[in-house]
């Protein structure tokens, strides 16, 4: 069988008979069994991807069938879906079943997706590798012998590796983009508050968002549009009405991007040419490019990972093993069941986080450290806006490296950490943030784009993507 | 036995309301007391990864009005925090409460003391929160027992200045309090079964100084009366302890209802660092003064606004319009009962009389009364208009009326045959057989024992059935007896 880009793609064969949801399944289920090795699915909902299929092809066939029929999509580890086991790749969660479904997952489910799988990820999304997940790392299929990126790895291989057609994966300092720029993806964190977060197991809630991974813009912003909008469940999901987009080419924008980005160390040479033909190229496609400064990249990772932290040291104090999940065999009273089940169901960087968390809330440095972050965001968040202000789109690279060798930065958390140095500018200030494939280093690893716009400003946002997307066709 | 004399006791306390919501509140499951364990449960309720709290609007009108009720300031823009702690009834870990914002800053509570002074006990805050499962000990010999029913429900807790110098004065702030959550309907104000709750922070000085002792913290008082033991207890404990020349630690303590006595449950050097910071989950909550009128304009009359309208409006005394204030529910069945009558004065004496008496020795609730406001007022219109007397109206067709609440009065007058005699020769052939029947007290009468006249009158009245017109008999037997 073909390897279909889009939904789009899928939908005409559909049409012409070529395909059907069924063997489109049939399919994807041989793939990932011939790419077992990648480690990118936990789980396989083989039986329930095959009923559903057969239920959706009885739809197409009546013309009742949902915007998304025809869609295989994989669903990271830490989303909630009803009667299937939800993990977050962390042993804690061991055998435990989700009793409900994530509002984004519903509404997917409503226009009749079909969902083949959970994905690994980073235990708990914290990760930039893939290699903090207690069943294992995943392994990036262009280059077996490095990581896919994360804390979405699984997601993003799943759609790399053609295991699906798209992904959710989830977005708190770059767990999309940086996995879709590691694999060639399409990544996208939506503008927080627009996709609900019920159901999806919190890390840092004030910066957590799900968010598709595709191969294509249009089913990128499909799936978008469809899980968006308020939700009665999450006080925190906007109000504001979701548009649908349609694709008007040869719009002309403003663009900014933060000269510190790549005037910085650590930016790889190859990455930093590649951006500066990037720029290159939109200059002669007729696009306004300016420099800016932004003096406080510096200060965004520190920031990022202190409210991050934060919030994960009281998000994650549901994990005891009092009432689901893993409760230690050596659990004789409260106390122990608490920290015998805590300390042997998380992996180590989880407890590095929640330490983390619970000594920057501590009451001796809350203002030191909780507090001043708290203002540091603000600052991040109103100069963001102040530039987007100015300009239709920020943009940078998504990554400082292309995809790293595995083990590589395991054992040095603060490189790890870095690794997110573009990718936390979007989430701390609220904004949306895609990262596109854009070109691929000599060695054939992928390097991403990453575009950040104005808050709810996503239909312009994908448009423009799409633009870029159209002159990097070949990728 | 120590010095009492010579020390002052300083009390503040902290009352933990559970309002009366229909749901928790941050999710929909149902608030109910009683109900089979872990049944009034939800994924939210329990903790589950990836649910959410929102917003109950109930619960939140409930807190403010409260606030108004005590004159507190009611913040505009509030937000939530979260406590972090762990507990195996607090499962997630973290307690959703109000930290730097409370919704109500301020405000007083007037309590009266039993010499009959009032005196004003000052608020530092009421804020909202949510409650923990509740942990049972004594149910299973190895485990702990929880029941999840309770997590989640709506708390206020109200903290007091430390104003409160005695356990009479902290069980009278009490039961102000328990009135006012009552008539404000948000609260059921049951302390033996939880639905409020009272800590009290108690500490000792010698009197006339100027800074507070230590203050130790006393919890696990299920009644107001214990409130005000373990106080008593608390000040004779501290000040033997600083008599003897000890020092008082910063400590909790439970009371042993049993012993009369507290105990040591935990210092606070060991207490937890709470890491209070904003809750993520909920976006701030903007009260705006439109909501607050709104709120202001549904609120239940207040306790003293009634008091001011009985004794002003109404003209009852002090004594009665106190008794008639003292429980909600009464207060409203008397006004329901003056919208009937203008007779305030008889309406008062009903409501207290033989309404309440009714309602004692039946143990029953007003709800359950069986007669109408209208029958009542059919009632005292029938003595005003001297259809009946009050004797006849009290002892005979109130609790025929009672018996059979379907009837009329009208038709009970005439058929227990009570409708007054006011006929003068009816009347005067009764005086004349009494005053025949006894001449030996006729002649003490008129030698000028006045005092007997009663003796007559209740004679005729028996013999009357109770039905002789008391004014009119009065005036005729003074009248034959000076003859």
């Amino acid at each position: 069988m073909k390897r279909y880009r889009s939904l789009s793609q899928i939908r005409l064969d559909i049409d012409e008979g070529k395909v059907s949801c069924s063997s489109l399944v049939d399919y994807y289920l041989e793939r990932i069994a011939q790419n077992s090795h990648l480690n990118a699915f936990l789980e396989i909902f083989d039986e329930d991807a095959k009923a559903q299929a057969k239920l959706v092809d009885q739809k197409l066939k009546d013309g009742s069938a949902g915007r998304l029929a025809g869609m295989v999509l994989a669903i990271k580890d830490n989303i909630s879906y009803r009667g299937h086991h939800v993990s977050a790749s962390s042993k804690i969660l061991e055998g435990f079943e989700a009793v409900y479904t994530a509002t984004a997952v519903e509404r997917l489910i409503a226009e009749d997706v079909i969902i083949i799988g959970r994905c690994n990820c980073d235990e708990f999304a914290m990760g930039a590798s893939n290699e903090n997940s207690a069943y294992g790392a995943v392994k990036n299929a262009d280059d077996e012998s490095r990581v896919p990126g994360g804390s979405s790895g699984g997601s993003a291989v799943a759609v790399q590796a053609d295991l699906c057609l798209a992904a959710l994966g989830s977005d708190t300092g770059g767990s999309i983009r940086q996995p879709a720029a590691f694999t060639g993806n399409v990544g996208f964190k939506p503008t927080y508050g627009r996709v609900s977060r019920w159901g999806l197991l919190a890390y840092g809630s004030s910066f957590d968002q799900i968010g598709p991974i595709s191969r294509s813009m249009e089913d990128c912003a499909l799936i978008y549009e469809i899980m968006a909008g308020k939700d009665p469940h999450d006080a925190t999901s906007s109000l504001k009405e979701v548009d649908s987009w349609e694709y008007s080419p040869e719009k002309k924008y403003k663009i900014g991007y933060i000269k510190e980005t790549i005037e910085r160390e650590g930016i790889d040479s190859e990455l930093k040419a590649h951006f500066n033909e990037v720029l290159d190229g939109l200059k002669a496609d007729g696009h306004e490019i300016e420099a800016v400064s932004f003096p406080y990249l510096d200060y965004m990772v520190p920031c990022y990972y202190v409210l991050t932290t934060a919030e994960a040291s009281s998000n994650l104090s549901r994990y005891s093993g009092m009432l689901y999940g893993h409760r230690s065999s050596e659990a004789q009273d409260i106390d122990t069941t608490f920290i015998k089940s805590r300390s042997e169901g998380f992996g180590e960087e989880v407890k590095r986080r929640i330490m983390t968390g619970t000594f920057v809330l501590s009451a001796d440095y809350y203002d030191a450290y909780y507090t001043k972050a708290q203002k540091v965001r603000r600052v991040i968040q109103n100069e963001s806006k102040a530039l987007l202000d100015k300009f239709d789109f920020l943009i940078s690279p998504t990554t400082p490296t292309a995809a790293f060798k595995l083990g590589e930065k395991a054992s040095d958390p603060i490189q790890m950490y870095l690794a997110d140095i573009y990718t936390v500018q979007a989430p701390l200030a609220g904004l949306p943030a895609i990262s596109i494939p854009t070109g691929r280093t000599k060695d054939g690893l992928a390097i991403g784009t990453q575009v950040m716009g104005n808050s709810f400003e996503e239909k312009k946002l994908f448009n423009f993507c799409k633009q870029v997307l159209e002159s990097y066709e070949n990728l | 036995m120590a010095n009492l004399d010579k020390y002052e006791l300083v009390i503040g306390l902290e009352i933990h309301a559970q309002l009366k919501t229909e749901s928790k509140a941050f999710c929909g499951d149902e608030v109910k007391y009683g109900e089979a364990p872990n049944t009034l449960v939800s994924p939210i309720s329990l903790g589950h990864p990836g649910t959410l709290p929102v917003h109950n609007k109930a619960a939140v009108e409930k807190s403010i009005m409260l606030g108004l009720a005590c004159n507190s300031d009611i913040r505009e823009y509030n937000s939530y925090s979260r406590k972090n702690y762990f507990y195996a009834d607090l499962p997630k870990g973290y307690q959703i409460t109000q930290f730097d914002t409370p919704i109500c800053n301020g405000g007083t509570v007037e309590i009266e003391l039993e010499n009959g002074a009032s005196k004003e006990i000052h608020l530092t805050r009421i804020h909202m929160e949510e409650d923990t499962g509740k942990s049972m000990h004594d149910l299973d010999i190895d485990n702990t027992l929880v029941d999840y029913n309770r997590a989640g429900t709506a708390l206020v807790e109200m903290v007091t200045e430390p104003d409160l110098r005695s356990g009479e004065e902290a069980y009278a702030f009490l039961s102000e309090v328990r009135k006012l959550v009552r008539y404000l309907d948000i609260c059921d104000g049951n302390m033996e079964e939880g639905s409020l709750r009272c800590d009290a922070n108690v500490s000792v000085r010698l009197k006339g100084a100027t800074e507070f002792g230590t203050k130790v913290e006393v919890k696990n008082m299920n009644s107001m009366t214990n409130v005000k033991k373990a106080i008593e207890h608390e000040f004779i404990r501290q000040v033997e302890m600083i008599e003897a020349g000890e020092e008082i630690f910063s400590e909790t303590r439970s009371f042993d209802a049993l012993k009369g006595t507290t105990f040591a449950m935990r210092s606070k050097e060991m207490v937890n660092d709470y890491r209070y910071f904003p809750e993520p989950d909920l976006p701030p909550l903007i009260v705006d003064e439109a909501w607050k009128m709104e709120i202001k304009s549904s609120m239940p009359a207040l306790p003293k606004v009634l008091f001011q309208k009985f004794t002003s409006e109404f003209k009852l005394s002090d004594y009665d319009a106190k008794i008639l204030t003292e429980h909600k529910e009464i207060a409203d069945f008397y006004l329901e009962l003056c919208e009937h009558t203008n007779n305030y004065k008889a309406a008062a004496n009903w409501t207290m009389g033989a309404v309440k008496n009714w309602l004692n020795s039946n143990a029953e609730h007003i709800a359950n009364f069986p007669l109408s406001v209208a029958t009542i007022s059919e009632v005292i219109s029938s003595i005003d208009q001297g259809t009946i007397n009050y004797s006849a109206a009290e002892q005979t067709l109130f609790p025929a009326l009672l018996e059979n609440p379907k009837a009329t009065v009208e038709q009970l007058i005439a058929q227990l045959n009570l409708a007054q005699e006011g006929d003068d020769d009816v009347l005067q052939s009764l005086i004349a057989e009494v005053i025949s029947e006894n001449p030996a007290k006729v002649a003490e009468y008129k030698s000028g024992k006045t005092g007997l006249l009663g003796m007559f009158m209740g004679q005729i009245m028996k013999r009357s059935k109770g039905k002789a017109d008391p004014k009119k008999t009065s005036a005729l037997l003074q009248k034959a007896l000076e003859e």
